[in-house]
């Protein structure tokens, strides 16, 4: 096989998106050429150990509950008739909107020993009455497991309702009854999403900081922190993010081999999935199921959060608020676009030339997602500073004292790129999902008929791909109206927002005075979210 | 949708072109990268401002994160200042050669020896004591004493602790091997795992609601946390005892400041320093947390000198970022999560 490829155009976009979340890996792997000390045989003698079980324990406790209640939830909203199907159909995937940091406060808050629940049940039951801990790896599992399942839920709803219909239809020709072809046929039709869904879910568990540190799990993210912020080794934590990207890759490959091999082509949008009546207690049940998982993940924590901001609203909420709130929709909603696009242009890129070593490069592209932000801004930031540092140099001997101030690194324009590093597996984990469901026979079809490059793209493609990326920008949107790490560190001075007023408040554990700003998040997350349930209906 | 973003997405990067010229810091501006956060300094800034004239333009940030800003930056860096709410963070920040001194009467005069760097590169501006608080109808104050006593078997099942994540953790048990060694302190941190009732808590707020509501009978803090909650429920039944009166005093770390290396303007930076070390703006900048000032001739906010007087540990705070590394390891092996 010739080194150069057919198509440069292809190759050139897989390896300029490869390079936001290639510097922090370079910076982590240049993190082992500086020996880190004794350092790593104190972790692997005392840290290590521990973290390692705990992360894979809590890895597998959330991908397997998120897989589970995701695409149960899904089947039902998409296959059944229920009272107030409308409404779970759009409202499950509300608690995206949740900050996992916040709802892990809440918890712990509204669920440990000195919390309303217990006091009320040890003054009302009996003193000797107590709950599991909630400060514990269950609890972080239950809690990441509520702020995640709707990945899932969204990309396994989209994969049943786009091409569910046809292929329920030929299997109950076939003889099968409703379960056995949900089981037989329509489940492994939407096992790639399911597993894009997962995959997210996998990676996201695995760069968490925010849910593990307030309910007090050793993760290896935790380890990554202490030996950084604790033993003043930034080295060490690099070289074991590092560690953590390739435990990511392996689960990225994993991902792959479980979707599997076969052309899930579902033709084309096909009429809406006939929907199962479900009636009396089956259609309470169905309610109850749906209602139980939204009041836990949602309902009741907004209204926490609602009590705290109005005792703190007469005090912290000013005219700023609008400014916070105008800066995050608008940072989220433009990195949504650029995440967007280059999830499609990625996805596109190869599926034009799926040649091996360029799959293997887009997998680096996204890896960025399962580094814990705070790390992955450093590892992004050292190198734009030192290029910022080396054009000054350039600047500085060609205009002397004329030269401008070179400053690259507190401004918009790394936050986009640092974005596209953390964020670009969340738009490319649906976009290529929905590609993948697109028949290569119609591309072929599309080509004979004269439509190709840009024109097949935008007649063909976009149109099949339109729920795809509606689905992808609310991810990324609301992914990045809670994203703290990167907008900390790369903002320009003075620019603040919600997530940053969250940041101020909570990091000295003001934790009530969080809320108002947390509030706000979820509020603006709510609008896109609806949005999106909406229209991934009516496109299917 | 996406037609409506497109200008955005070009307004942003035109920006952060623009930015490109605006790092330039004026005469009068002042760049702070602070770990101390917003609502805690952007009144002290507001007010220097108003009485100077002198814009401060400002950061925030974990220190560890704007630590590896200020040295990725370099001489490039546009800050002037760095403030931490630790004095390991500004130990470790002096250690990597990313301050300068300041040579000032006035701080020398201000802030007492043992606050501050002994080569001048930092100072701190608040002490933020951290002791032994209790439930006073579960526990005899009589029978506390020391943090070490803490690993006593009488606290079996009734000691409560912060995560040792957190940084407060890590200066007081460095603090406690500068004072005594790393021996003893491993015997006393094992002793408190051995004692705990519960899994550490994330935050001091926590511990302090967990003794209230009999979960434990003993814990350490920060006092400003117990500050914030007896402000708004004045019979919170949770009382400050003070550690190791008589045997080193009890534990205080500061938040602090210092000149960056590259500061383009040291000598207003150092001027800011002194103008915080005194006065009105150093009671205002302790009191707006409940902490107590560093300069001693300052006076303390009521509330908290209704905790009563106390003899704090005159060992240098430095010692506490020069020990972390170690202290960490110790509670690592110790148990201590």
């Amino acid at each position: 096989m010739p080194l150069l490829p057919s198509r440069p155009a292809a190759v050139l976009t897989v390896a300029a998106l490869a390079v936001p979340a290639l510097l922090p890996i370079l910076s982590a792997a240049a993190a082992w050429a500086v020996p880190a000390g004794d350092v790593w045989q104190h972790q692997l003698q005392h840290v290590l150990p521990r973290v390692a079980g705990n992360t894979l324990l809590l890895l597998a406790l959330v991908a397997l509950t998120t897989a589970l209640l995701g695409t149960a939830l899904a089947w039902l909203v998409a296959a059944h008739e229920f009272p107030g199907r409308r409404f779970f159909a759009w409202a499950l995937l509300l608690p995206l909107a949740v900050p996992g940091y916040v709802l892990a406060v809440v918890f712990a808050g509204a669920l440990d020993f000195a919390g309303p629940l217990q006091s009320w049940l040890r003054a009302a039951v009996s003193p000797a009455v107590q709950l599991p801990p909630v400060r514990s790896l269950g609890g972080a599992a239950i809690v990441l497991s509520l702020c995640l399942y709707p990945y899932v839920y969204l990309l396994a709803r989209v994969a049943f309702e786009t091409a569910g219909a046809r292929t329920l239809e030929a299997a109950q020709t076939l003889g099968l009854d409703r379960g056995a072809a949900f089981r037989r046929a329509l489940l492994p039709l939407a096992r790639p999403a399911v597993a894009a869904g997962v995959g997210l879910v996998c990676m996201e568990t695995l760069s968490d900081f925010g849910v593990v540190a307030a309910l007090n799990v050793d993760t290896f993210t935790t380890a990554i922190y202490r030996a950084w912020y604790g033993m003043f080794s930034l080295s060490a934590a690099l070289q074991m993010a590092g560690v953590l990207a390739l435990f990511a890759l392996a689960a990225a490959w994993i991902e792959r081999r479980f979707r599997g091999a076969r052309g899930f082509a579902g033709a084309r949008p096909s009429t809406e999935l006939p929907r199962q009546r479900l009636t009396g207690f089956g259609g309470l049940a169905a309610s109850a199921a749906a209602g139980a998982v939204l009041a836990v993940a949602f309902v009741l924590p907004m209204a926490q959060l609602l009590a705290w901001s109005v005792e703190h609203a007469a005090t912290d909420l000013d005219a700023r608020y609008w400014a916070f709130a105008g800066r995050s929709v608008a940072l989220a909603a433009s990195g949504a676009l650029v995440i967007v696009v280059a999830a499609l242009a990625l996805g596109y890129a190869l599926r034009l030339e799926h040649r091996r070593w360029l799959r293997a490069l887009g997998r680096f592209a996204t890896v960025g997602y399962a580094i814990p932000g705070t790390v992955l801004a450093v590892g992004l930031f050292v190198p734009v500073a030192a290029l910022g540092g080396w054009l000054q140099e350039r600047f500085d001997a060609a205009l002397g004292a004329a030269a401008p101030q070179v400053f690259l690194q507190g401004t918009l324009l790394t936050m986009f790129v640092a974005y596209l590093a953390r964020f670009l597996a969340v738009g490319s984990g649906a976009v290529e999902s929905g590609l993948e469901r697109i028949h290569r026979n119609l591309d072929e079809a599309a080509a004979l008929l004269g439509a190709r490059g840009m024109a097949r793209l935008r007649r063909l493609h976009l149109p099949l791909l339109r729920g795809s990326l509606l689905a992808a920008a609310v991810l990324a949107f609301v992914d990045l109206m809670k994203e703290l790490p990167i907008t900390l560190m790369t903002r320009p001075f003075g620019f603040e927002t919600l997530a940053v007023r969250v940041f101020e408040m909570a990091a000295e554990g003001e934790w009530e005075r969080a809320a108002l700003p947390s509030v706000l998040i979820v509020a603006a997350g709510i609008l896109p979210v609806v949005l999106l349930a909406r229209r991934v209906t009516h496109v299917a | 949708m996406s037609q409506a973003l497109l200008p955005r997405v070009l307004a942003s990067a035109a920006v952060a072109i623009a930015t490109l010229h605006g790092g330039a810091a004026a005469a009068d501006t002042l760049v702070v990268y602070s770990a101390r956060n917003e609502q805690l300094i952007k009144p002290v800034f507001d007010a220097y401002t108003r009485e100077t004239g002198v814009e401060i333009k400002f950061t925030t940030g974990d220190a560890a994160v704007l630590i590896e800003r200020l040295a990725a930056e370099g001489r490039n860096s546009p800050a002037d200042l760095l403030m931490t709410v630790d004095a390991g963070e500004l130990w470790n920040a002096a250690q990597r050669d990313l301050l300068q001194p300041a040579k000032s009467k006035v701080l020398e005069r201000n802030i007492p020896a043992h606050l501050r760097d002994p080569q001048h590169r930092w100072f701190g501006l608040s002490q933020r004591a951290r002791t032994i608080v209790y439930s006073p109808a579960r526990v005899d104050a009589a029978r506390l004493s020391t943090y070490d006593a803490l690993a006593d078997a009488q606290w079996k099942k009734r000691l409560c602790l912060r995560t040792s994540k957190k940084v407060y953790n890590q200066s007081l048990v460095a603090m406690m091997i500068a004072a005594q060694g790393e021996r003893r302190t491993e015997q006393a941190v094992r002793g408190w795992v051995a004692n705990l009732a519960t899994e550490v808590f994330a935050n001091d707020t926590q511990l302090l609601e967990a003794i209230a509501a009999g979960q434990c009978d003993v814990g350490i803090v920060n006092t400003y946390y117990f500050g914030r909650i007896v402000k708004e429920r004045p019979d919170f039944p949770v009382r400050i005892f003070w550690a190791d009166q008589g045997k080193g005093g009890t534990h205080v770390n500061v938040s602090g400041a210092g000149v960056t290396r590259h500061s383009r303007n040291p000598a207003a930076a150092t001027r800011f320093l002194e103008w915080l070390s005194a006065g009105k703006a150093q009671q205002h900048f302790a009191a707006v947390n409940l902490e107590y000032p560093a300069n001693p001739a300052v006076p303390i906010d009521p509330l908290v000198a209704s905790w009563g007087k106390f003899e704090a540990s005159p060992v240098n705070v430095a010692e506490a970022g020069r020990l972390q590394p170690a202290a960490v390891r110790l509670m690592d092996r110790a148990g201590y999560r």
